[in-house]
């Protein structure tokens, strides 16, 4: 009996050491992340300068892409080592805003590049929109919705899901639909009719995507770039009168320890090399403005 | 509601031993209570109560809470229904396998929820081993309320099996025993014996079951989705809205946390003032 009651205290306590242990790695993780990152800036950065620091705070849609530019860039540039500081635009300009050490800031939308303006670490003329990033349908690749143009999602009983209105791409999402529903191709009450569709507003688009790969929704609205290397979806083309074009600004910020390498890291995402290599990611051209 | 306060503490506890000293508890625990405690104050602080009372008239915010309070009473009941066998099986008998039986009831508190979510996908979701031969039948269980009930029964179950498991291996099995011999059959022994004997731990393990499933963010928003009405509990609303409106996010926090806390207090209210702190 005691025996018994003593093992559940024991496990409970062993349970409990388990979650901290948990927490404590999770807090580490992220505590880590920007801290490393900003470390050794006390040299000017003169090209040659053995084991230069960069880093590069970006939008996280654009991982993979940059990933493998750094790649090259690093290679090209011996002594530079470019590090990543990956997360939604909002957060990244929030920690630009409070201070955070970066070399260069890649964002997903105006907005919080203007946010990160605001805070005087960018000047004014400093961002050029390197890249731009439309909207697609994706739908299962066995289409159970048997979704064969747009104006299938209005079909009743099709399944859709949405990014929630408070995220860009879902904003996007419902422009797009009442573009649509003011041209004679389409009906007009396709919004409406889509719009009753829908069976979930997800928090980011990412989501939207999986819930659709999974096979849960017939049919759901994310960026070009989200469907490359991504199996078992296939995409529905929104033809540019009706798309919604996001624009993505880089700039360097003016405190930047490395400035020079710095301006030759955004040089090199805007050359031909690196927006070949962003067209490879799915990212459209950007208006160098 | 204050007389639940008092009645929580034991009143009736015998003199201290002469060496006890409470004052240097008390100090030692003002760190926690204040870590607690601050954040909490500065969010009830944070709106007026003319804007708190404003936005729970938002549509918005009334369909969370209307459909939080009801989708979490159900994973409560769910969890009460479908874990009371599992808790008594592992509290009282023996048998190959119980460990890991054991360890595998631990494992929704250990998982993290968006993995959760993504496991009952794989299962119940319209290509999963149960929702694929459900949906040939035309049911489908995501982005449902259903989903939003299994999603908080699966995280909240755990939390019920773990405490009324320790209440009913405090039953003293003599007890059960001696009414087996006067011919009491075994539903007789559980509902009259057992379960009342252990309804200290049992409603622990309610409360705690419905305040988890209340706050159950993770899996409900992976399996089952954010609809407004439908599947938007009020974690969902909350979290979505720090997009958008800090001011409704906070509202529902506060009553979030006003509802926990007033229930936690009538339920620990209840079962301390009729059962003798041990």
């Amino acid at each position: 009996m005691y025996a018994r009651l003593l093992s559940h205290k024991k496990w409970s306590l062993l349970l409990i050491f388990l979650l901290l242990s948990a927490a404590l790695v999770a807090c580490g993780g992220t505590a880590e992340a920007p801290t490393t990152t900003g470390a050794p800036m006390a040299t000017e950065p003169p090209e040659a300068e053995p084991e230069t620091t960069l880093t590069v705070f970006a939008a996280a849609s654009l991982t993979d892409a940059f990933t493998e530019i750094a790649a090259a860039f690093d290679s090209d540039n011996p002594g530079v080592t470019t590090v990543f500081n990956f997360a939604g635009s909002n957060q990244l300009a929030t920690q630009i805003n409070e201070g955070a050490p970066a070399d260069v800031f890649a964002s997903a939308n105006h907005t919080q590049m203007d946010a990160a303006v605001e805070s005087g670490r960018i000047d004014a003329d400093a961002p050029t929109v390197f890249v731009t990033n439309r909207l697609i349908v994706v739908i299962p690749a066995d289409n159970p919705g048997d979704i064969q143009t747009l104006q299938d999602l209005a079909n009743p009983g099709t399944l859709i899901v949405l990014a929630a209105a408070e995220v860009p791409v879902g904003k996007y999402s419902l422009e797009f639909l009442d573009k649509a529903s003011a041209d004679p191709a389409f009906s007009e009450t396709f919004r409406e009719d889509v719009l009753a569709n829908v069976a979930s507003y997800e928090e980011n688009v990412r989501s939207v995507l999986n819930k659709v790969s999974l096979g849960e929704a017939d049919a759901g609205i994310v960026y070009t770039s989200d469907l490359v290397g991504v199996e078992g979806v296939s995409g529905l083309e929104i033809p540019d009168e009706l798309n919604l074009v996001a624009e993505y600004p880089i700039a360097i910020l003016n405190d930047s320890a490395n400035s020079e390498m710095a301006a030759a890291f955004v040089e090199f995402v805007l050359s031909d090399g690196g927006r070949a290599l962003l067209a490879e990611y799915g990212f459209g051209p950007g208006t160098g403005q | 509601m204050r007389w639940a306060v008092w009645t929580s503490k034991p009143g009736k506890r015998p003199t201290p031993p002469r060496r006890h000293r409470p004052e240097a508890w008390w100090a030692l625990s003002l760190p926690l209570l204040l870590f607690i405690f601050l954040p909490l104050l500065a969010l009830f602080l944070y709106s007026s109560p003319a804007d708190l009372v404003a936005n729970l008239s938002l549509p918005q915010v009334r369909q969370a809470i209307g459909l939080s309070l009801r989708t979490s009473t159900w994973a409560t009941l769910a969890s009460v229904l479908l874990g009371t066998p599992v808790a008594y099986l592992l509290a009282r008998r023996q048998f190959p396998g119980r460990l890991l039986l054991d360890n595998l009831i631990d494992l929704p508190i250990v998982l993290p929820p968006a993995v959760a979510g993504l496991s009952l996908l794989l299962v119940f979701g319209r290509r999963g081993w149960i929702g694929g031969w459900l949906n040939e039948v035309g049911l489908r269980i995501t982005f449902t309320e259903v989903a939003v009930i299994i999603a908080q029964t699966f995280i909240a179950v755990s939390l019920f099996i773990r405490a009324s498991s320790i209440g009913f291996a405090e039953v003293e099995p003599e007890l059960e025993d001696a009414a087996a011999i006067d011919g009491a059959n075994q539903w007789q022994i559980f509902s009259r014996i057992t379960a009342p004997l252990a309804r200290r731990a049992l409603l622990t393990g309610v409360a705690l079951a419905w305040a988890r499933a209340l706050g159950e963010f993770g899996a409900t928003i992976i399996f089952a989705g954010n609809f407004p009405g439908r599947t938007q509990t009020m974690p969902l609303a909350i979290y979505l809205g720090f997009e958008l409106d800090l001011d409704v996010a906070v509202t529902l926090s506060v009553i979030l946390v006003a509802f926990s806390f007033v229930v936690l207090l009538m339920v620990k209210g209840i079962f301390l003032r009729d059962t003798p702190a041990e």
